[in-house]
């Protein structure tokens, strides 16, 4: 397990890449900050495997309320430092 | 419910000696086993090694990357084989009217691989290991609603579990949704448990055979049969109501013109007559005699009791050595709910170019079975109509009557 | 030749105490049966909240052999088979066996025991290459679920077409759909079928937990269910199995048997959209519903009752509401609609035949179950969900639907018998 105190946009993009895969006709390399995770081809699904990852490597959990509204990758690292903080 | 006639107009064919319909049905021809030790773990310290595996199946070379992680290699195999079936039947899926095309698939133990993988993050790690996929990934339904998503079939959808009599019952029942309205169905079977726990359950039926000679692992009917080999793979079929496929024009490959399935419940003494009377309905269901029958694909379990069952059977039906009977199934190990499929699709094949493939390695056919097993060389044939047989653990039997359309 | 088809016996084991009469008392009542997990130490889990049977094999009246043979979910199925048999009054000693099929529906089929095993194979989780020397003989019959439907066939004698169909929570719905078709087709008189799971294992209890689609609110177990609610969170798992005898209605007719209902319509259909999300507008649930309908030749004002899949989770309960709206038009604010699921949690597999059962008993004693827990209604939700108490009601027809993993989306109408009469 990690023992980092923030992850960042290249380890979101690999995690993305390990629990979903990525979309053919989607660059994951761009600047997708703030696109909506369904533009990226992510889905509620994706998103829960994903916040399962980063349980698993970081020891941090999510709670039900925290990925509520989550829409693109900013809000996700935003929710996931946030409670990488908290522990 | 109708009776409107349903017909084949595409094969998808994913199997241990060939990874689409042509390949497949050359090395069928060739009499050419898949059959070897098993690669995918090591399987040394078991009593049974061998197995018929899709080797050259790469799967980021077939599978969209987001449907990886979600999906058991056995789901990988039907997803590929969905896509070549559909593609073979040229179908345009988007000309038909909505709700019109679904999925029949058969199913026996489901993603097992993938769900022994997620047992044991939950048993050496803890729950918050068990991937989110897990829900889906291992049920018996996972081909039947991944099928249906990729292609956007939208018809009736279900999945069929009779153990190894499911790759015929699938079909039946893609027939019958045809009957009841429907215009296409995606219908069969591809499968497999080819991982330590999906195999040391296969080993627990009984019938597997131990022995280490690829080329002696898998003798049904013979004399020397002991057993049968596992395998992975199948075949899906692309099932239509015969006019609109006529209207489009569609290459038929034949008729399912035949279908019944019995059951054996083996209680009370009562006598085991469920695969005599699955082939009879059958033929009735298709409207044909016996002597019309122009081949048999056998169920072929290699266990000397089932064998010798299923040569009565046919015998009774028949008479003795009446018709040319033949498992070519013994290339590729035993498919579980993709096995029958895979059968129907091979003697599609056979009507088609007029030729019954042998059952390699078999030297001949035990004396006191009565039937007239295909050893030796593949025959050459006018094939108007072919019979597949097969039967699950626990007392299911199916039959299925193919012929060529008129 | 139209062939119909009538229920002539029911059989339950559901949550709290085991047979038909119990479950009657539990639903109508609108008391619930779920409960803090007691089969195993759920501690760990996220979720810990079910409805249990209170099932004891022996005095469900199987015997040793049975009990060490089969997985709960066989059990379950074979308990509520004899009690469906008996109830039938059909004598199975003179009856024409070769007629007698068996469509039974089973989401994760023997996963108990299944999880049990892997666990001594492999040695509680430690090695990939599990040991083959602690295999059980049951072992095969345990990971291919067609062992169900076997042990269902034996009890019945059946030697017609026998088949587990799988189709995730249609399964039980769906396994009866099967049923008739194979009467109507001709391939049977006489089938048994239902739906069973037992599904409340580890494994199970950790992949729901993974996709958060069960409740979190284990401080409130009895209220932990609450479809349509404004609050619900999440489903609660259940496990059981029910049973009903499909007859064709002249076979039925000539042995006088008595008649509970018609299974007069059913439909199913794909989203073909993602095997865990619902489109929200749920058309393929409408036209489930459209199909069953057509199939029961009745117009959407004759449904007295709508059983609902309401699972209790936020999506679910949205989608079916916009189907059923779909589907009945303006009828739909008129007819009442229940979800039990409240009361006796989501059986899987099961559940769809669980229902039918209780859609059975509501024709029958004129009384429609309650939507336990509903003291908040879902803006979205704006149906009549006959929260928290029992109405009664004369139902003639009944429409009950169910959504499932994979896609499937099914629709059953039963009717009452008199209208077999003509």
């Amino acid at each position: 397990m990690s023992d980092a105190t923030e992850i960042t946009i290249d380890d979101l993009k690999r995690i993305m890449r390990e629990s979903a895969g990525e979309d053919e006709s989607i660059d994951l390399d761009g600047d997708i900050l703030e696109v909506p995770f369904a533009e990226l081809g992510y889905d509620s699904l994706a998103l829960l495997e994903a916040a399962g990852r980063i349980t698993r490597e970081y020891g941090v959990s999510l709670r039900d309320d925290e990925l509520d509204g989550v829409e693109t990758p900013r809000a996700f690292l935003d929710a996931v430092n946030a409670a990488l903080v908290r522990v | 419910m109708s009776t409107a006639s349903a017909v084949v107009t595409g094969l998808g064919v994913v199997a241990p000696n060939g990874m689409d319909t042509e390949a497949y049905w050359t090395a069928v021809l060739d009499g050419r086993s898949a059959i070897a030790p098993i690669t995918r773990f090591d399987a040394s310290r078991y009593p049974v090694s061998l197995a018929g595996e899709v080797r050259d199946f790469t799967a980021k070379d077939h599978i969209p990357s987001r449907l990886l992680p979600q999906t058991d290699h056995m789901t990988r195999l039907s997803l590929y084989a969905a896509d070549k079936a559909l593609a073979d039947s040229q179908v345009d899926l988007g000309g038909l009217p909505e709700f019109a095309a679904g999925v029949s698939s058969a199913s026996t133990m489901g993603g097992f691989e993938f769900g022994q993988r997620e047992l044991e993050n939950l048993w050496s790690k803890g729950g918050q290991f068990v991937s989110a996929y897990q829900s889906f990934a291992w049920f018996y339904a996972v081909n039947t609603g991944q099928v249906s998503i990729r292609h956007g079939l939208r018809g009736p959808g279900s999945a069929l579990v009779t153990d190894q009599a499911g790759g015929l019952d699938a079909v039946g029942n893609a027939r019958r949704q045809i009957r009841k309205g429907a215009t296409l169905m995606v219908t069969g079977g591809v499968d497999g448990a080819l991982c330590p726990l999906g195999l040391v359950g296969q080993l627990t039926s009984g019938e597997l055979s131990t022995s280490t000679d690829p080329a002696r692992a898998y003798l049904p009917f013979s004399a020397d049969a002991d057993g049968h080999v596992p395998g992975e793979g199948g075949a899906y079929l692309v099932l239509e109501e015969a006019a609109a496929a006529r209207r489009r024009g569609a290459r038929v490959y034949g008729e399912l013109a035949g279908y019944a399935a019995t059951f054996d419940p083996g209680t009370d003494g009562t006598p085991r007559t469920g695969l005599e009377r699955a082939i009879r309905r059958a033929l009735d269901d298709a409207q044909v005699r016996p002597e019309q029958i122009d081949v048999v694909f056998a169920d072929a379990a290699a266990v000397p009791d089932l064998d010798r069952a299923e040569a009565e059977a046919l015998a009774a039906v028949f008479g003795p050595r009446a018709v040319p009977v033949t498992a070519p199934k013994n290339t590729t190990g035993r498919l579980y709910a993709g096995g029958a499929s895979l059968d129907l699709a091979t003697a599609l094949l056979s009507i088609r170019d007029g030729v019954i493939p042998r059952t390699p390695n078999v030297e001949a056919c035990a004396p006191d079975h009565p039937i007239d097993l295909v050893v030796g060389e593949p025959r050459t044939a006018d094939i108007g109509r072919a019979l597949v047989v097969a039967r699950g653990r626990g007392g299911f039997n199916a039959a299925a009557v193919v012929r060529r359309a008129s | 030749m139209n062939r119909r088809v009538v229920i002539t016996g029911i059989g339950a084991v559901a949550p709290g105490e085991s047979g038909v009469k119990k479950y009657w008392e539990l639903i109508s009542s609108g008391r619930t049966a779920t409960r803090i997990i007691s089969s195993f130490d759920s501690t760990a889990f996220r979720s810990r909240v079910a409805a249990e049977c209170d099932f004891d094999p022996v005095e469900s009246g199987l015997g040793q052999r049975e009990i060490r043979r089969m997985d709960r979910a066989s059990q379950f199925a074979v308990a509520a088979t004899r009690e469906a048999l008996a109830d039938s009054g059909l004598d199975l000693a003179h009856a024409d066996r070769e007629r007698i099929g068996v469509s039974f529906g089973s989401a994760v089929g023997c996963t108990t025991s299944m999880e049990r095993e892997y666990a001594v194979l492999s040695d509680g989780g430690a090695e990939w290459l599990v040991d083959h020397d602690y295999a059980i003989t049951q072992l095969y019959d345990h990971f291919v679920p067609s062992s169900i439907a076997v042990e269902v066939a034996r009890v019945a004698g059946a030697q017609g077409p026998v088949t587990l169909v799988s189709d995730g929570c249609t399964s039980g719905l769906d396994a009866v759909g099967h049923g008739a078709d194979l009467i109507r087709e001709g391939s049977a008189d006489i089938v048994v079928s239902g739906g069973t799971d037992a599904p409340i294992s580890p494994i199970t209890v950790a992949c729901f937990d993974a996709i958060k689609a069960t409740t979190p609110r284990n401080d409130e177990p009895g209220q932990a269910s609450r479809p349509f609610d404004a609050t619900r969170n999440g489903l609660v798992l259940g496990e059981g199995a029910a049973v009903l005898v499909l007859e064709e209605l002249e076979h039925a007719r000539r042995r006088g048997a008595t008649i509970y209902a018609e299974v007069a319509g059913f439909g199913t259909r794909c989203n073909a959209y993602h095997m865990t999300g619902l489109r929200a507008d749920g058309t393929e649930m409408a036209e489930a519903i459209r199909l069953a309908l057509t199939e029961a030749r009745l117009a959407p004002e004759a449904i007295g009752y709508v059983n609902a899949h309401g699972s209790s989770t936020k999506q679910n309960d949205r989608h079916e509401t916009a189907a059923i709206k779909t589907a009945l038009g303006e009828h739909a604010y008129r007819v009442p609609v229940s979800s039990i699921k409240s009361m006796i949690g989501h059986s899987l597999g099961a559940i769809g035949a669980l229902e039918l059962v209780a859609c059975v008993l509501a024709m029958q004693y004129s009384l429609i179950p309650p939507t336990a827990n509903l003291h908040e209604p879902d803006p979205v939700c704006d149906l009549d969900y006959v929260p928290l108490t029992a109405r009664e009601a004369r139902v003639d027809a009944v429409l009950s639907v169910g959504s499932g993993f994979g896609g499937f989306q099914s629709a059953v109408v039963l009717a009452r018998p008199e209208r077999t009469a003509a």
